[in-house]
């Protein structure tokens, strides 16, 4: 059994200053050492995240727009592959059709089409991307917008896949 | 008193120095899984999983010197 002079709040509150000053630092090594045990938990968290993901996931097809449907420069919203993933479908003005993810990059904020600059835009923290490949041109976003990948079967526009 | 005292700043510094290089490691990490990039996160996991030893190691020294002051 302890003897009162060794209980627990007795260090911890010591009427000594010296003391006291060596309670603080342990107690805010404790703190940080708490905190490197977390980012180890969260890379660990990325791990078996990255063992269980599956990155060949198998893409429906789906028919996203008919080729005369959207004029040169205009756009069309779609989700895909699932309800929750909003895609945007954008007839450039070199007459391609080009779909990517509608989510930044950066901090996720809807992107939009620009026909003025003929480029994607994301309007929070102006970040641009390619209209043709999706690529960074400016601003915060680390990563291109995920690119939809399109096949024309007859006049109709249909989502194969996504990719980078 | 003063010995004890330097000890531990020095420790708590290291500890210091190894949580800011576990940050940047788990943002890059972070980073890389979200571009598609898995492969970095086996050896980052294990190099965070030695820094973290490490911390919990310099903590038990602190408290270790923080013990045998007090005495």
């Amino acid at each position: 059994m302890k003897t009162p002079t060794k209980q627990l709040w007795r260090e911890e509150f010591s009427v000594f200053a010296g003391e006291d000053r060596y309670v603080q630092r342990r107690q805010f090594t404790k703190f940080l050492m708490l905190t490197s045990v977390g980012m180890f938990a969260g890379n660990l968290w990325i791990l078996v995240r990255s063992w269980f993901s599956n990155p060949r996931a198998v893409f429906p097809e789906q028919t996203v727009a008919r080729a005369g449907e959207i004029p040169v420069g205009a756009v069309k919203l779609f989700t895909y592959p699932t309800p929750q993933d909003h895609c945007i479908l954008v007839h450039t003005r070199s007459g391609q059709y080009t779909a990517f993810s509608q989510k930044c990059t950066h901090l996720s904020c809807a992107v939009y089409y620009s026909a003025k600059n003929d480029r994607l835009e994301c309007p929070c923290h102006e970040g641009y991307f390619s209209v043709l490949d999706g690529t960074v041109l400016q601003g915060p976003p680390p990563r291109p917008l995920p690119r939809v990948q399109l096949e024309q079967r007859g006049d109709e526009l249909i989502a194969i896949g996504m990719g980078t | 008193m003063r010995r004890g005292l330097t000890a531990i700043d020095a420790a708590m510094l290291l500890v210091i120095v190894i949580l800011i290089v576990q940050m940047w490691l788990l943002t890059a990490t972070l980073e890389s899984y979200l571009a598609g990039q898995a492969g970095v996160a086996l050896p980052a996991a294990l190099i965070s999983g030695i820094l973290s030893t490490a911390c919990v190691a310099l903590y038990l020294f602190i408290r270790k010197v923080d013990r045998t002051v007090r005495k």
